[in-house]
């Protein structure tokens, strides 16, 4: 029977691999990728915490669809600006983006 | 009391700052002028306030308040008495003649000529404000003008004019955090003893503070308002940014932006918190016998003629912070008198300064000589600056001084005695600096130089004038200056002075 | 007439208006503004002749005040009024009859000058500002002119601001002015803490009335600091002979006749002080007679004509203090008169010299005046002799009254030291004028007499300098002596042998110097080699002026200099570095800050896993 918890389960593994391609890729489509996957791992405890504690309510699906559009425009955003890093520096490699520094 | 004569008196520079933002970037001439008949606006409507003014009722006159955020007490409250008057006076004395003195300004006209209106009217808002936030309020919106004035159309010498303007503004932004936590102890201790909360000075004054809450707060007050009055040991920046300033900026700065550190320490310091005050007093009065004295010392080393100009404000205002530190009628008569004398003074010093400065780009000392061949009304004007700096009778600056000693001698023989001897000190540094720029054989190097002319008068007629009229007439300002000081005397309890030694 | 003392305050604000007149108007017009200010202090004359008829045939002792209100204060208040009384008319008629010879003989003398309109400005503000000083009626007005009549003195001094050292004899004389004036304001204040008033009349009642008198001595003391500085009594004497850079009628005006005789008259106006404090009048009367002494040894050897006379001023004045000091109050004010008219004269007749010889001042450098400047030269005799004291002329009773109150007064040491003094004065008086007017043509001049513009003022001087005296002999009753009265001032009875010996004192003066310098009897040359340690320490003035310089550097601009170094290493020192503290930290940390994003997330999630555990260990903690 598949439980609360695999669910849980399946969603920190999600989130840990989105934390793992946020740090380690270089490339920022990969990123913004990476952070896809993290919503969507927040999105799974969403929908499962809703459908197993509190069944009645649609709080948690309510929740899950405004983080999809919230997503959908913020990989419109940041794909927009990689594009335009993009025709500045003629890369999409992270370490070629240090503006910023001091 | 139907027209609102205080808010027109503040708003009339804004309303200049206003039209020059609207006008074209080229018209300078007429930025000029929009800028002239603001402040003239406003030297007029303080001057009628001047004259106005019931000296038989005193306290404080041509009210106004309008609640702002009643959850705090904060209401935009207007007012004036015989303590603030002369000062509004002086902000617009020298606020007239800053504009004349930076007629020749080439350079981002519009941009200097709004952060100049806009400073004056902060300066102005500080003395009429009865409402400590609004008080505060005003003294923080001085400090970002004077700030880009100072960066942008400053001048490089012994230190370039970033420094001069960043040392200027931190120093008096921390001697601002000091106060406002003052102020905001002053606020909460009040609701709490008051039983509502009220940010009205006058209201507050009625609360009974615990002496040890107001030796706190009185010297957090101390050190913030000592600060801007360039206290003895907080006066670094006073001589740099004085330097570092346009002729504009350090005529109001050391005219009467500085003044507000006293202003304060009298209407919120003395008023609110007269135990406290009583407590710190000796060691003040230490410090302003520091300022006296070493700074006097100081000036006798220096070249730079601002330099020698922003230590001898230094030096004058332990004259200040002595009257206040002795707490009594009369030296705090003469403490309000010698703000208004070595505003007008300084003002007028740094005026000719800068009409000198802007002709020969140079300031030091030993660069000039024999001056009063090729220019001599700029002489008659740094003469007439020079000898009311040293306290001659017959300029305000003796009425001043000379108020101030028979005040502290009562209370601080030694001291005074000493801080007297500033008066040698003042001349021996001024008669020597006057000397070498002005008398002396002719230098030929100089004949280019062109005499005061024109709008170059103006500041010479009106501060000079002012230095004169209220020098021979002391009355006409110091029944003023007595009406409001001895109110405020009679309101605080009677105490000792001393505790803190 | 009756009431020719309402209009009394008229006397020092004119001359006033004069200058406001010509500071406004009129300084484009040389002749006009010359014209303002002689008729101002025309009017004035005629104005205080009036007011000292009045005094006179009025009840003596009768005291005219009136005053308006200039600061005041609870605690504290100074008008500004007039005081008529005796003393005051005296002063008056002084002040007023010199200031307008002086302007009259400056049309003359200063007629080339392009400054002419400012002089005559200073001039006007010079003469309202004595006149205000001589009517004051309290202590705080008396101040306030006292500086400005100093400021007059700088501004006068300092009127040939092109050369150097008249620039830097101006400061001198403002700021040595300053050191007395810081003593004297400090008695100020006492009085005022003290007695609560300033004015003469109540602090006089007051004082009257003050049991314990022994506060009375600093107070007394402080405020002989102001005559100190203004009459150049040593120490503060060092500004007066530097004082000559100015235009000569300056110094016949201010620093011989009226200025410098303001500290005397101080020592006068407040006798009622003095006198109670026996210390005090002692400390006077030492400081006077030494003056008076010193700068008389000084005078034997100098060579600039105007030095001299400087010299014997600083003397004379010493003098004065002197007698004040010893008490006689009454012959201190005479000889203060008579030295006012005789000095003037001499200093104005030196300036018709000087002006002939084109600013030639050396004495050695002149000789055989008599015959191309007869009245010049006539003149300045007639006030040599009076300064010297050969009777029947005007120092001759004056310092006769003078010489007597010290005798009587029981100082015999001060008697002797007057008696050589006098005899020092006619020797250096007969010195300059057997050189400079009598001596061969050495300079090869071609001097010529001045016009009538500064001659006729010349030959009224010398009218007074005859006659003055006589109303303070004892042929005349002592008039003066009985006008002017005071409590506390002695009076004696003539003493024929010491008249006999005053005068026989500067005839033997005047015999010697006629055998060194006109028979050259004595070789004035080998005097000098003679005694050439005395000569050189003379000649140098003792040295004092390079002992000031000295103090001046290694006192006072050493500690300048220290008080700089402080304020640059130390205080400013202290604020660079706390802001150089908060840089080292900023640019320490900012190598965390390298620009990758991934870098910051990893910290931010560092941090929240950081908190996560904190928060998880707490709730179990509590848990279990």
């Amino acid at each position: 029977m598949i439980g609360l918890n695999h669910y849980l389960f399946l969603a920190t593994l999600l989130f840990g691999i989105g934390i793992y391609g946020v740090f380690a890729k270089r490339n920022a489509v990969a990123i913004l990728m990476s952070i896809e996957i993290m919503l969507n791992a927040v999105n799974i405890n969403f929908v499962a915490i809703n459908r197993f504690i509190q069944p009645a309510d649609t709080v948690g699906q309510l929740f899950a669809i405004f983080v999809i559009v919230v997503a959908a425009a913020e990989v419109s955003v940041g794909l927009a600006l990689i594009i335009s890093i993009y025709r500045q520096r003629k890369s999409v490699n992270l370490d070629d983006f240090n503006l910023m520094k001091w | 009391m139907n027209f609102p004569i205080l808010s027109a008196t503040l708003l009339a520079p804004i309303l200049g700052a206003l039209l020059i933002t609207a006008l074209p970037r080229k018209q300078e001439q007429l930025i000029r002028y929009a800028a002239a008949v603001s402040t003239l606006a406003s030297l007029v409507l303080s001057f009628i306030i001047f004259l106005t003014y019931d000296r038989a009722l005193s306290g404080m006159q041509f009210s106004e308040s309008i609640p702002w955020v009643k959850d705090l007490g904060v209401s935009y409250a207007l007012g004036v008495d015989g303590i603030s008057i002369p000062l509004l006076l002086l902000t617009n004395l020298i606020g007239f003649s800053a504009v004349y003195a930076s007629w020749h300004t080439e350079e981002r006209v519009k941009e200097f000529f709004v952060l100049l209106l806009l400073l004056i009217s902060g300066v102005m808002g500080t003395f009429l404000a009865t409402d400590l936030f609004i008080f505060f309020l005003f003294y923080e919106v001085v400090v970002i003008p004077i700030y880009l004035l100072v960066i942008i159309f400053g001048s490089s010498k012994r230190v370039t004019k970033e420094y001069a303007g960043m040392k200027l503004t931190i120093y008096l932004l921390i001697g601002s955090a000091f106060l406002l936590v003052g102020l905001i102890a002053l606020f909460i201790k009040g609701q709490a003893l008051l039983g509502f909360p009220t940010m009205d000075i006058a209201t507050l004054s009625r609360a009974d503070f615990p002496l040890t809450f107001q030796i706190f707060v009185y010297s957090l007050m101390a050190f913030g308002f000592g600060t801007l009055l360039s206290m003895f040991p907080f006066h670094a920046w006073s001589p740099d940014g004085y330097a570092g300033a346009p002729t504009a900026v350090s005529m109001i700065h050391a005219g009467v932006l500085k003044k507000i550190g006293g202003y304060g320490l009298i209407r919120i310091g003395l008023f609110l918190l007269p135990a406290g005050a009583r407590y710190v007093a000796p060691l003040i009065a230490v410090l302003a016998l520091g300022n006296v004295v070493y700074a006097g010392l100081i000036c006798m080393t220096q070249k730079d003629l601002k330099y020698i100009v922003g230590y001898s404000s230094v030096s004058h205002m332990g004259y200040v912070l002595l009257g206040i530190a002795s707490v009594n009628l009369i030296s705090i008569n003469g403490a309000v008198m010698m703000m208004f004398a070595h505003g007008v003074m300084a003002a007028l010093f740094f005026a000719m300064i800068g009409n000198l400065y802007h002709q020969s780009h140079t300031r030091n000392v030993f660069d000039f000589g024999g001056l009063a061949h090729q220019m001599p009304r700029l002489a008659v004007g740094f003469m007439l600056a020079g000898l009311a700096s040293l306290g001659l009778p017959g300029t305000v600056n003796f009425i001043g001084e000379f108020t101030i000693f028979v005040g502290a001698f009562r209370q601080y023989q030694v001291l005074t005695i000493l801080a007297i001897s500033g008066i040698v000190i003042t001349a021996v540094y001024i008669l020597r600096t006057l000397g070498g720029i002005l008398f002396g054989p002719r230098r030929p190097e100089w004949d280019h130089l062109k005499d005061l002319q024109g709008v170059d008068l103006i500041p010479l007629l009106i501060l000079g004038g002012a230095i004169l009229i209220v020098g021979i007439l002391p009355f006409t300002v110091m029944d003023l200056i007595d009406s409001g000081v001895g109110q405020l005397i009679s309101q605080i309890s009677p105490g000792q002075i001393g505790g803190i030694f | 007439m009756d009431n020719i003392l309402q209009f009394a305050w008229m006397i020092p604000v004119l001359p006033f208006l004069a200058f406001a007149l010509i500071g406004l108007l009129l300084h484009r017009w040389p002749k006009l503004a010359a014209a303002s200010s002689i008729g101002a202090i025309g009017i004035s004359l005629v104005l205080s002749i009036l007011v000292a008829i009045r005094v006179f045939s009025g009840d003596p002792g009768q005291v005219f005040e009136m005053s308006r209100r200039w600061l005041e204060m609870p605690g504290l208040k100074v008008d500004m009024g007039i005081l008529i009384d005796p003393l005051t008319v005296v002063m008056l008629m002084v002040v007023t009859t010199v200031a307008l010879l002086v302007q009259i003989y400056s049309l003359g003398y200063m007629d080339k000058d392009p400054g002419l309109a400012s002089y005559f400005s200073y001039q006007s503000v010079f003469a309202g500002s004595m006149l205000g000083l001589v009517a004051a009626n309290n202590f705080g007005q008396i101040f306030v002119f006292w500086e400005l009549v100093g400021m007059c003195s700088y501004l006068l001094i300092g009127f040939w601001f092109g050369k150097p050292s008249a620039r830097d004899a101006a400061i001198k004389a403002f700021i040595t002015n300053r050191i007395g004036d810081f003593g004297f304001l400090l008695g100020i204040l006492f009085l005022m803490i003290l007695f609560g008033t300033l004015n003469y009349g109540e602090l006089a009642s007051k004082i009257a009335g003050h049991q314990n008198l022994t506060a009375l001595l600093p107070i007394a003391v402080l405020l002989f600091f102001g005559p100190m500085g203004k009459s150049a009594q040593f120490p503060l004497h060092v500004w007066l002979p530097d004082a000559m850079e100015g235009p000569t009628p300056v110094s016949a005006l201010i620093h011989a006749a009226t200025m410098v005789a303001a500290g005397v008259y101080l020592i006068a106006r407040a006798f009622f002080i003095f006198s109670q404090v026996p210390q005090a009048m002692l400390l006077i009367a030492g400081v006077g007679g030494f003056t008076a002494l010193f700068a008389a040894s000084i005078a034997l050897v100098q060579n600039d004509i105007k030095r001299i006379l400087a010299y014997s001023t600083l003397s004379q004045l010493g003098y004065m203090v002197m007698a004040m000091g010893v008490g006689a109050m009454t012959a201190g004010m005479f000889h203060l008169m008579t030295h006012a008219f005789f000095k003037s004269l001499l200093f104005l007749a030196a300036g018709s010299v000087i002006h002939a010889l084109h600013e030639e001042q050396d004495i050695w450098r002149m000789g055989g005046l008599s015959q191309k400047m007869p009245f010049t030269t006539w003149t300045f005799v007639i006030g040599a002799l009076a300064l010297a004291g050969i009777p029947p002329l005007a120092g001759f009773w004056s310092k006769d009254e003078i010489l007597l109150g010290a005798y009587a007064g029981g100082f015999t040491g001060l008697y002797i030291l007057g008696s050589l003094v006098a005899f020092m004065t006619a020797f250096y008086m007969f010195r300059l004028i057997f050189t400079a007017f009598f001596g061969p043509n050495t300079g090869g001049h071609h001097a010529h007499e001045s016009s009538p513009v500064m001659t006729v003022p010349l030959v009224i001087l010398a009218g007074f300098s005859i006659g003055a005296g006589f109303v303070g002999s004892p042929l005349m009753g002592n008039a003066f002596g009985h006008f002017i009265n005071a409590p506390g001032s002695a009076h004696h009875q003539a003493n024929f042998i010491i008249m006999t010996v005053s005068s026989l004192l500067a005839i033997a003066g005047i015999f010697l110097a006629w055998l060194i310098y006109q028979k050259q009897a004595i070789k004035a040359e080998e005097l000098k080699q003679r005694w050439s340690v005395a000569y050189n320490i003379l000649y140098h003035k003792y040295y004092i002026d390079e002992f000031y310089a000295w103090i001046r550097k290694v006192l006072v601009d050493a500690a300048a200099a220290l008080m700089e170094w402080v304020d640059l290493k130390i205080v400013n020192g202290t604020v660079n570095s706390l802001a150089y503290l908060t840089g080292f930290w900023g640019r320490s940390l900012r190598y965390t800050v390298n620009g990758q994003v991934q870098t910051y997330a990893l910290w931010v999630v560092l941090g929240v896993a950081l908190l996560l555990i904190t928060a998880l260990w707490t709730v179990f903690t509590v848990l279990v």
